[in-house]
């Protein structure tokens, strides 16, 4: 067991690509922490440093209270999970979890007291006289993750281990990491560009975004699930955490006596206190063009949530997605759409262009579905204006947002 | 009647039987005869041609000290020979992988596969010369106060002489086959391995090793049966001397049939040399069957 401390690492590849930044995370003892971003965000080079597969350019890395920068994998005491199992081929399920335990000269009455209590809890005891070819996928998941347990290692590395499961069994296997972690209080470090699976692992979650010029660092955000999905602190963030993505429009406030609208389109919302009050200098920005986002799920229909003129919207469904228990009602606003740097980023990680969204904008709701939703119909919206965001078009960040360090401590 | 298939696979039989089946026969039934290979009129002599072999011939099989002779040589040389061939293979395959200009540094071990083994033996003759002014090996002994040495003269070191050769000259076959098995290995499983707390050794014994062992399996037989066929090195740069002391299975056949124009006693050692051949085809054979049925 063990606190993983890194200080302004930085990552400089051969060529000279700057893959990671200026980062500087403190994993507590007993942690799980995930590390979730877009692919090329170095967050499994950040992964391979701790695990000492990758050199460290600059900064420094402690495991526990040894500085590691210069010690190699093995002595590291971790233990690693990684994306394509890496499994021995030749071994059986056996002498893959034992291997790790035989290098470091663990009595043998040790190493199968631990390959037994490891593969009694990963339910694998019938496969351990199994080579891996004999293994479908989630299997083979659970040998990998039992390598690791038998270690008992100061920290688990995991690079993406679900990736390759179907989706039914990573959300079983989902429920497995949870409970192991849960009872064996490793301090873990996951990496996986699923943000679903980032909000529903971690104890907090670490967004990364590729470094580029003008932000040679890595780490936008860092914080439990909820703070990253309730206060996140600029549009990459907001855009990228949370299933479906926030709506993002352009809008300009307007100050009405005590009171705060927000217009855009032919909309008119009025802006609860609490709005204000998250973000601190909104009440100077009236009258300019911000970015406003809103959640799908901070919606409902006004037949559901009662009558409320002065927050809702009306709305036509042109394409609704029935969930059973919700359904998503997509409408067209006529405003040109939100394309920022961070927008950019996010949307080409989707594999679409700025282009591709044409020069309308895509706004989503979610209602319950007792509401009846006939396609091509209008339908009023209420929205709940004390969970607005607002964002400046220009550097991305939360209007009276914390600084940049301050997010990342 | 089925006659279908025969009739498709008529011409292949037809080439086997013509091309391998009856030599192989032919040779059996020659080694029952004494004679020469264009003297027709060959007496039937049994098994005398065997016994004579394995009785009365020191330059096939020796009773006594030192061993040097066809059949110890050929052993020496599958040991030794094989050993030598994975073992260069292996260590140019895998640290050429680890450099920057490895395509050179292969290049430059795959040349001698180029060159014909004929040119390679009289090459590899020159160098173990004992002049200094044209011996290689000599020359650089001779820097450090030592020799000359016969390396082909002197009946204690002549099979290891060519054998290094011979090593030479098939590296380069066994580090392309072995490099590209290094290739393809998973470059995950050796990192599992490192974070496992295996040093750069342990992980190359004990996990890369492991996974290339039908690769090698195939060098090593495809090493053990050219030690045993070897001809063209010991010919051109011993002719199996001195005296016959550097004289293997192989080379022995092609002797005793072309040289001493004995086609009954050299069909004989062909014979004896098929049956320290097959069970090896055979188990190898069955290697890559397993290996197609996995």
């Amino acid at each position: 067991m063990a606190e993983i401390r890194m200080d302004d690492l930085t990552k400089i590849y051969d060529d000279g690509t700057l893959a990671v930044g200026e980062f500087t995370l403190t994993i507590e003892d007993g942690e799980f922490l995930v590390l979730v971003g877009p692919s090329g965000c170095g967050k499994s080079t950040v992964l391979r440093m701790i695990a000492g597969l990758e050199d460290i350019t600059r900064g420094e890395m402690h495991i526990g209270d040894n500085l590691v920068n210069d010690v190699t994998p093995k002595d590291r005491d971790i233990a690693m999970v990684f994306q394509n199992y890496a499994l021995y081929p030749h071994m059986t399920v056996r002498d893959n979890m034992a291997f790790g335990l035989k290098l470091r000269k663990t009595p043998k009455d040790e190493i199968r007291r631990r390959v037994a209590e490891a593969a009694g809890i990963l339910e694998i005891t019938d496969l351990l006289d199994r080579k891996p070819k004999a293994l479908s996928g989630g299997q083979r998941q659970r040998v990998a993750m039992g390598r690791a347990i038998v270690r008992e290692p100061a920290a688990f590395l995991m690079d993406e281990p679900l990736s390759n499961l179907d989706a039914k069994l990573r959300v079983q296997m989902r429920a497995e990491l949870e409970r192991i972690h849960n009872r064996l209080e490793t301090t873990t470090v996951y990496v996986t560009h699923d943000q679903v699976e980032a909000m529903t692992l971690g104890d907090r979650v670490a967004v990364l975004r590729a470094v580029s010029p003008a932000r040679p660092y890595n780490l936008q955000q860092v914080g439990p699930p909820h703070e990253l999905f309730n206060d996140p602190q600029n549009l990459f963030v907001a855009g990228f955490i949370g299933s479906p993505a926030m709506n993002m429009i352009y809008a300009r406030l307007e100050a009405e006596g005590e009171d705060v609208w927000v217009v855009f389109g032919d909309y008119r919302l009025k802006v609860d206190p609490r709005t204000l009050e998250r973000h601190p200098g909104l009440e100077n920005r009236t009258n300019e063009e911000l970015v406003m986002g809103v959640r799908p799920t901070s919606m409902e229909a006004s037949v559901i949530a009662g009558p409320d003129p002065d927050r809702t919207m009306r709305i036509t469904a042109e394409v609704d997605e029935n969930l059973g228990a919700e359904v998503f009602v997509h409408h067209t606003l006529n405003l040109r759409p939100v394309i920022t740097p961070d927008v950019e980023e996010l949307l080409a990680d989707a594999g679409q262009t700025p282009e591709s969204l044409g020069d309308t904008t895509e706004f989503v709701a979610r209602i319950s579905s007792d509401v009846d939703v006939t396609k091509g119909e209008q339908l009023d919206v209420v929205i709940d204006t004390r969970k607005l965001f607002f964002f400046d078009p220009k550097s991305g960040s939360r209007i009276g947002a914390r600084s940049a360090t301050a997010a990342a401590g | 009647m089925r006659w279908r298939p025969w009739l498709w696979l008529a011409p292949a039989l037809i080439l086997l039987a013509v091309f391998l089946v009856w030599p192989v026969i032919r040779t059996i039934w020659i080694s029952f005869h004494s004679g020469s290979i264009i003297n027709p009129t060959r007496e039937f002599v049994g098994l005398e041609n065997y016994q004579e072999l394995f009785t009365n011939d020191p330059a096939f099989i020796k009773y006594d000290l030192p061993p040097w002779s066809a059949l110890f040589n050929s052993a020496l040389w599958v040991g030794l020979f094989t050993l030598g061939v994975i073992a260069f293979g292996l260590l140019v395959g895998v640290l050429a992988d680890k450099v920057k200009y490895e395509k050179t540094a292969k290049a430059i071990v795959f040349l001698p596969l180029v060159v014909s083994f004929t040119a390679a033996s009289v090459v590899f003759r020159l160098v173990y010369s004992t002049d200094p002014n044209i011996g290689l090996i000599n020359a650089m002994l001779g820097l450090i106060g030592f020799g000359p040495v016969a390396f082909l003269g002197e009946p204690n070191l002549v099979n290891f002489a060519i054998i290094g050769a011979g090593i030479w000259v098939w590296t380069a076959l066994s580090m392309t086959i072995l490099a590209a098995s290094y290739k393809a290995l998973p470059e995950e499983t050796h990192e599992a391995a490192a974070v496992d707390g295996a040093s750069e050794w342990q992980v190359f014994w004990r996990v890369s090793l492991p996974q290339m062992k039908g690769p090698i399996i195939v060098v090593a037989v495809t090493m053990i049966i050219n030690a045993l066929k070897a001809v063209d090195l010991v010919l051109i740069m011993t002719t199996g001397g001195p005296g016959f002391s550097s004289r293997i299975v192989g080379f022995t056949v092609y002797w005793e049939i072309f040289n001493n124009n004995a086609a009954g006693y050299g069909s004989a050692v062909a014979v004896v040399l098929l049956v320290m051949m097959a069970p090896l085809m055979w188990w190898q054979m069955r290697q890559i069957r397993a290996a197609e049925a996995r």
